[in-house]
């Protein structure tokens, strides 16, 4: 079990920003968030993309945006628990017991949760049949892939990760790579491998198609597939494999006994903080009359629920408020003073 | 100002009046018609704002960006009319438009 004064919830740019000023005012915090990279929004969805609007920065891109951040941690001692999602909080004396996907447990009197739109999840298949083969024999990622040797995988989409998990699975298995049109969207080499792999017959292509039925008791013995056109393909398959990217969920927030409206967090504007008492909303999640969805707005907002932070933290310590000009507390901390 | 017609996945019809220069994801966003989320804000990057457009509209507007195409890949259902409403920019040429919505963004 990890105690701490403060749990975040996101690495995104809120997130990350509210980490450097609890830490600053002598806080100490967690970061816990489900992508596998520290930035949210930012480095999953527009890392190449400039952003105009950040005070004093006349430019930047989701990933430059990111990156500063992250050295503006540099001085500080923070742990990132990544891959992870937040699964459960819940009241403990006066403490928040927080529990992750991956059996992690955290235990604080303060939770601000930075979750942006909520956490990236993968996209799943339309056919709700698939649910019931999900982690069996139908996947939208791979951990081993051992398990497809001499099994066939047949394999959906068309970027990055369905093309390179084509090429790959088909030196052990018998691939069917099935994609919504002809063209592809990845590396124009991988496409050509692949093109490669499918007239030497190691790969079955089926473009214009998509998924239409899984079949199977316990596990997957075949598959529908059905054209552009309307006609219905029978594949025989072990296993099926679905890349479609990411999608935002809000997941297990809504259970959380939060104020929950249109998917996002009612907070007050002095703390940011819920309905739950120490319980923090901040960023893009949280909404208060005139709520911007800058991220400006975010720092703002994470800055003051860090200072509601230190009350429940630090009950027997008063707050004092510094400037990071001319405070030698606030200069230590940062590694400036000795 | 163009009228633009959002049909829910249950069949309930929204005619709304939406102003030129905005997309057809925020004349949506901005009437309370359900079942667009437009998680990114516009950015096409999410493809949660995904409708079908019927035919006869479909080859009236403007072709589709590759990025477009690409994100299309990531929704729910895609086929083979739809678009992404963050891209149909709403002038005078799209007035009478009427989008289908899907019964799910994800």
């Amino acid at each position: 079990m990890i105690k701490t004064d403060a749990l975040i919830i996101g690495a995104g740019p809120t997130g990350l920003f509210t980490a450097h000023q609890l830490k600053l005012i002598g806080l100490n915090c967690e970061v816990v968030d489900n992508l596998d990279k520290i930035g949210g929004q930012c480095i999953e969805l527009y890392p190449d993309k400039p952003i105009y609007d950040i005070p004093a920065v006349p430019e930047c891109t989701g990933e430059e945006l990111t990156n500063n951040l992250i050295n503006q941690l540099k001085p500080f001692d923070i742990n990132f628990h990544l891959n992870e999602r937040v699964d459960e909080v819940k009241k403990e004396n006066d403490r928040w017991f927080v529990k992750t996907s991956n059996n992690k447990i955290f235990l604080t009197p303060n939770v601000i949760i930075a979750g942006g739109v909520g956490s990236f999840e993968p996209r799943k298949f339309p056919p709700k049949e698939c649910e019931k083969f999900e982690n069996k024999s139908l996947f939208y990622t791979v951990k081993d892939k051992r398990i497809f040797e001499g099994k066939t995988v047949s394999i959906f989409g068309g970027g990055d990760s369905a093309l390179d998990w084509a090429v790959e699975l088909s030196k052990k298995s018998k691939v069917n790579l099935i994609h919504r049109r002809d063209e592809f969207r990845g590396a124009r080499s991988t496409v050509n491998k692949i093109n490669e792999l499918a007239d030497a017959g190691k790969i079955n292509l089926f473009t214009k198609n998509q998924l239409s039925n899984v079949n199977g008791s316990d596990q997957i013995q075949s598959i529908d597939i059905k054209h552009d056109e309307g006609e219905i393909k029978k594949l025989e398959t072990d296993y099926v494999l679905g890349f479609f990217g990411l999608i935002m969920q809000l997941g297990p927030i809504a259970s959380w006994g939060l104020n929950i409206d249109k998917k996002k967090i009612a907070v007050d504007t002095e703390k940011f903080e819920t309905n739950q008492k120490g319980i923090y909303a901040v960023g893009d999640i949280c909404s208060y009359p005139g709520k911007l969805k800058l991220i400006l707005s975010g720092f703002h907002e994470g800055a003051l629920a860090a200072r509601a932070c230190f009350k429940l933290a630090r009950p027997n310590e008063k707050y004092r408020f510094e400037f990071t000009t001319t405070s030698s507390n606030l200069l230590k901390r940062l590694g400036k003073k000795d | 100002m163009p009228k633009i017609t959002y049909i829910t996945s249950a069949d309930k019809i929204h005619e709304v009046e939406v102003e030129n220069g905005l997309t057809v994801m925020e004349g949506a966003v901005q009437n309370d018609i359900p079942g667009i989320d437009a998680d990114c804000g516009g950015g096409m990057a999410c493809a949660t704002c995904h409708v079908y457009v019927t035919e006869d509209w479909f080859n009236k507007l403007p072709k589709k960006e590759d990025g477009e195409e690409d994100m299309i890949d990531m929704a729910y259902e895609p086929k083979k009319n739809s678009r992404l409403s963050c891209q149909l920019i709403v002038s005078d040429d799209l007035d009478g438009l009427i989008v289908n919505i899907p019964s799910k963004q994800a």
